[in-house]
């Protein structure tokens, strides 16, 4: 832990704080951090407290309350007495977001990340799938099982040449 | 803020406005309500997974509808209030989300007729003066986008699939295109928020809509149901009677132990 814990006088700055929270796991898959899933939007100190703005992921996501606890209980051991949360909509989150160190972390956990190229309007409003490749063997030879995974932002799919089942992390 | 307007003179902006948010709120809340009955039901892993997504991601919605649907009120209630302490006649949902899951193809049929038209109307409520709905319009129309490629997705799939399925698909259509034409209209209320320029212009929803379903039903092999709209009227209180029960499910918690927490 960091060792400049404020007395109640002296206020740590921004930077630190920013440290601070990449420590700060995501709460449904913990090798990345909330700075990592790029949802902490700004820091500001309002006299003695510590006005942390996020933007939302998922609207249902059950993580973004505790996404906002663990910050709370995390920077409250850091020595900060006194925070609060504002949340911002716009604008929206997007996964282009996502560092790219988290990217790395995403994939080496076995989560294809977003794909940066997005996708197409093919008919209407429906559309094509970028190619997604397998986090294990790398092929783009892969299929969407379902459009929704294990938690909101996830799709599930599968690769068709190692037939491994995996998790992509769907970009928006 | 209390323009009056010329059809009728009771409405104000704010009482227009707080209308058109419940409507919002209530749709996503008892699509989301309905949707959630199936966690545990589904007929695949996946899309018992599915449906308990998007449920998921309609009550996260209802929930910034319905906060700035009190905030707009100024009476001081909450998004929880709105969605436990009301009665039937004060919800404004269409009659489409409140209709039975029936089976599994008519929960796909009412969720693809309603995504169509969710879609839509929230890429033109993104174009909203007022910040406010433009914001949130904005942040769950990602949302939607996924609701409808999937719904989209399995209505082509199973419409054109087996002589079963395809049979099903078809008596849903049947049986809710009806209460699909309810959303598509525009209350005075609505025209009054387009003119005095608080939302986006939201009257081409209709032929994006008609657009969308004309598409996707011929890809599904299906025909189009010539019935006439039932008679709706889910925006002036007006409901079918599942709405009670579905309700007493809902409110149950709440009214036996009212403002428990967890
Ligand atoms: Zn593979």
């Amino acid at each position: 832990m960091a060792s400049n814990t404020s007395s109640s006088s002296t206020k740590p700055s921004l930077d630190t704080v920013w440290q601070w929270l990449a420590d700060v796991p995501d709460p449904e898959i913990p090798v990345i951090s909330v700075i990592d899933l790029g949802i902490v939007r700004e820091l500001e100190w309002d006299d003695a407290t510590l006005v942390v703005t996020v933007t939302p992921t998922y609207t249902g996501c059950p993580a973004t309350r505790v996404i906002n606890d663990d910050i709370r209980t995390h920077l409250t051991a850091c020595g900060i007495d006194s925070i609060r949360f504002e949340r911002r909509l716009s604008p929206a989150w997007t996964t282009d977001w996502l560092t790219e160190e988290g990217r790395d972390k995403l994939k080496e956990y076995g989560i294809a990340p977003p794909s940066k190229t997005p996708s197409t309007l093919a008919n209407g409003f429906i559309t094509v799938a970028a190619a997604v490749s397998c986090p294990r063997c790398q092929s783009f030879n892969t299929e969407m099982v379902s459009q929704f995974g294990s938690t909101p932002c996830k799709s599930s799919y599968r690769c068709l040449d190692c037939l491994e089942p995996f998790d992509y992390f769907k970009c928006i | 803020m209390n323009a009056l307007h010329a059809a009728n003179p009771a409405l104000t902006i704010d009482g227009a406005l707080f209308e058109l948010l419940t409507h919002l709120g209530d749709n996503s809340l008892i699509l989301g309500q309905r949707l959630s009955a199936w966690c545990g039901h589904g007929p695949a892993l996946e899309e018992d997974i599915a449906l308990a997504n998007v449920a998921l991601d309609l009550i996260g919605q209802t929930q910034l509808w319905l906060e700035l649907a009190g905030d707009v009120e100024g009476q001081g209630r909450s998004a929880d209030a709105l969605a436990y302490h009301r009665d039937a006649f004060d919800f404004r949902n269409a009659h489409l989300v409140e209709q039975p899951n029936g089976d599994f193809g008519q929960t796909l049929m009412r969720q693809f007729l309603f995504d169509a038209w969710h879609l839509p109307l929230l890429l033109a409520l993104t174009k909203s003066p007022d910040n406010r709905i433009a914001d949130i319009a904005e942040k769950i129309s990602k949302e939607v986008r996924y609701h409808l490629e999937r719904s989209s997705d399995l209505v082509i799939r199973l419409g054109d699939g087996s002589e079963e399925s395809h049979r099903r698909m078809q008596r849903a259509l049947d049986a809710l295109m009806p209460h699909a034409y309810e959303l598509l209209q525009i209350t005075d209320g609505d025209a009054l928020l387009i003119s005095e320029g608080v939302i986006g212009d939201i009257t081409s929803v209709t032929a994006q809509w008609e657009e969308q379903v004309n598409s996707v039903l011929a890809l599904a092999t299906l025909s189009r149901p010539n019935s006439p709209a039932a008679p709706g009227g889910g925006r002036r209180g007006r409901h079918t009677e599942h709405l009670g029960y579905l309700l007493a499910d809902l409110q149950f918690l709440q009214r036996a132990y009212p403002d428990a927490t967890w």
